[in-house]
């Protein structure tokens, strides 16, 4: 028999690779077929773009003043009109809206990652230690954002890093329940174990064995918190309790909008659209991601 | 039953007391002397210095904590260093504010959310099942204190059909109603959203189940079959939610009261914030913990009362 000579039993390199990468082509088809989720996704790249390219897009420098046109409606020169100094509104929200990426990026990037360590040992770790971490957990969930917010504040006055490190701590307990959950399914099954066997330390079975199967649903759960994390900012700032004025964030000008709100709506119009569309992105992205790659996590949220 | 009311009760306990350690901490882990950073540059040494004798600042950290875990289980939440008054004598005065306007929200948008999401359950897919589904995500992505805003923009500025400040006059309960309306409007309108969602997946689940098959086998209506039957079991989930919600419906309820200049706990705790009293904040953000452990530790316990299956969970 030649190696040419076709036969029914022989194993086609190709095919047999073939359903993983079909399971994964039809989960990118299912996903493109999602209409709510490519919207949401065009949504989520629009907030990319317009904070990354901020400078390009704006059409006036965010802190320039006009003071003859100061709360004009919309014209042709200042497209979503000005504040109380003549600022011009359009380039102050895309300039506000690097600050609410700065928060989101910085804020889940970080909570994600130490929910996830802590979960994991949480999971994987003896008895003892799982029950403190989830009264931790429990007693940071028992804080209602804001208020946990205006205390630190009290103490620490206004300021970003505080923004962050409200929303890091409040968000961790999330990332590390779901860790933990999934960490205790893996913990007993035969891979683990063999590795165990093996002599692995317990560090390289997390990180190389469990973190690789826990970490996806952790990712949509991220997608999910970006609106989130951007409300809380945008709520602190708006109470002169975050990001300070002259910096833009959309928090900043629904806040100096509010106070001219009688004479001219625009300022807590523009401010406001910005963070619906954000929440409403993300939001469909992330569900559609779930419905696609995690049917499973429904129930939970 | 019993094992499971002792053991949740007990949970609760354990978390107001880590929160109370929390607020304890917070102020001895910034670097500096506690009295001037807990009020601020405004205080003067002899308020400072009454300050410091009142917690035994002196003391070592251990026994000023005994000390001040002492005096919040007596109901002593401190006093207010600048004009005396008892912490726990203003809460009561400002809580059921809070409370009415937090119980308001959540009636209204519970009467609207939970039958919005039993409609589109029973006709899930159809046009009906869409507009609800789309409306509960706008209503869930609009956060409450931008409802708050436009609430003001639309009701009282442009249409001028509302009062904004204030929580109305004493004894003029029309009045009250009257300023109650856009608070309560802004705070609850994402529930209704997220009720909807929430009532009309656990009632597709339900609707699955073998119990709702046999009723349906002895020809009652559908709609009979999702209001007298379903429901019951499918609310459940809700009531956990609106336990474990009721703290974002907390923050809801500070932003309203700032915005609309409606006294409450959110109010306190934001003007005390401003004026650098911190002995205000930490009795105020404590008495908002508490009644957030209690209001999810009742939803818990009115779970496991209905459905005994949650029992074992713990």
């Amino acid at each position: 028999m030649t190696p040419s000579d076709p036969s029914p039993i022989r194993l086609d390199p190709a095919a047999v690779a073939e359903p993983a990468y079909s399971e994964g082509r039809e989960k990118l088809l299912l996903f493109m077929q999602n209409r709510l989720g490519m919207f949401g996704l065009v949504l989520v790249v629009l907030f990319f773009l317009s904070a990354i390219f901020a400078p390009i897009f704006a059409t006036h420098d965010p802190f320039q003043m006009d003071i003859p046109n100061r709360m004009s409606g919309p014209t042709a020169q200042h497209w979503a009109g000005t504040d109380q100094l003549g600022r011009d509104t359009y380039s102050r929200v895309l300039y506000g809206g690097r600050v609410a990426l700065q928060v989101a990026a910085i804020g889940v990037s970080v909570s994600l990652a130490v929910g996830l360590l802590l979960g994991m040992v949480a999971g994987y770790g003896p008895r003892w230690l799982d029950n403190l971490l989830l009264l931790v957990f429990d007693t940071i969930r028992s804080f209602p954002t804001i208020v946990l917010a205006l205390a630190a504040v009290a103490l620490l006055g206004p300021s970003l890093n505080l923004v962050l490190a409200v929303v890091i701590v409040t968000t961790i307990p999330g990332y590390a329940r779901l860790a933990r959950t999934s960490t205790l399914a893996l913990k007993h099954t035969e891979f683990i174990m063999a590795e165990r066997s093996l002599g692995a330390s317990p560090g390289r079975i997390l990180l190389r064995h469990v973190l690789p199967n826990v970490i996806g649903p952790l990712l949509i759960l991220a997608a999910m918190d970006v609106p989130v994390v951007v409300t809380i900012e945008a709520g602190l700032s708006f109470l002169g309790l975050g990001v300070l004025p002259p910096t833009a964030s959309w928090g900043t000008i629904l806040n100096e909008g509010y106070l001219i709100i009688r004479d001219t709506p625009w300022p807590v119009i523009a401010g406001g659209i910005p963070l619906v569309l954000t929440t409403i992105g993300f939001t469909f992205l992330g569900e559609a991601l779930r419905d696609v790659f995690d049917p499973k996590l429904r129930k939970g949220h | 039953m019993w094992l499971y009311l002792v053991k949740r009760i007990l949970l609760s306990v354990v978390i107001i007391l880590m929160a109370i350690l929390v607020l304890f901490l917070m102020l001895h882990m910034i670097p500096g002397d506690p009295a001037s950073i807990a009020l601020g540059p405004r205080a003067t040494p002899e308020v400072q210095a009454a300050y410091a004798a009142k917690m035994h600042l002196d003391k070592p950290l251990p026994f000023q904590f005994l000390i001040f875990i002492g005096n919040v289980l007596q109901g002593d939440l401190g006093a207010d260093v600048f004009s005396g008054r008892s912490v726990a004598q203003t809460l009561s005065e400002q809580l059921p504010f809070t409370i009415i306007l937090a119980i308001t929200a959540l009636a209204w948008s519970a009467l609207i959310g939970i039958p919005l999401g039993c409609l589109s359950a029973i006709k899930p897919n159809t046009w009906i099942d869409r507009v609800t589904g789309i409306l509960s995500v706008g209503t869930i992505a609009v956060p409450s204190f931008l409802v708050s805003i436009w609430a003001i923009l639309v009701f009282a500025i442009s249409l001028r059909w509302l009062p904004v400040i204030g929580a109305g006059d004493e004894g003029d309960i029309l009045d009250q109603i009257q300023h109650l309306v856009l608070p309560a409007f802004a705070v609850g309108l994402g529930w209704v959203g997220y009720l909807a969602r929430m009532v009309r997946a656990s009632m597709l689940e339900v609707i699955g189940e073998n119990y709702i098959r046999s009723v349906r086998a002895f020809g009652l209506r559908h709609r009979t079959i999702v209001f007298r039957y379903a429901l019951k079991v499918a609310v459940l989930p809700t009531i956990t939610l609106i336990g474990i919600g009721f703290g974002g419906l907390l923050s809801g309820t500070v932003f309203a009261e700032i915005i609309f200049a409606r006294p409450g706990i959110g109010k306190i705790i934001y003007d005390m914030v401003l004026a650098r009293n911190f002995p205000v904040v930490q009795g105020a953000v404590l008495a908002t913990i508490a009644l957030y452990v209690l209001v999810t530790l009742m939803a818990d316990l009115v779970v496991s009362w209905l459905d005994p299956r949650v029992r074992d969970s713990l």
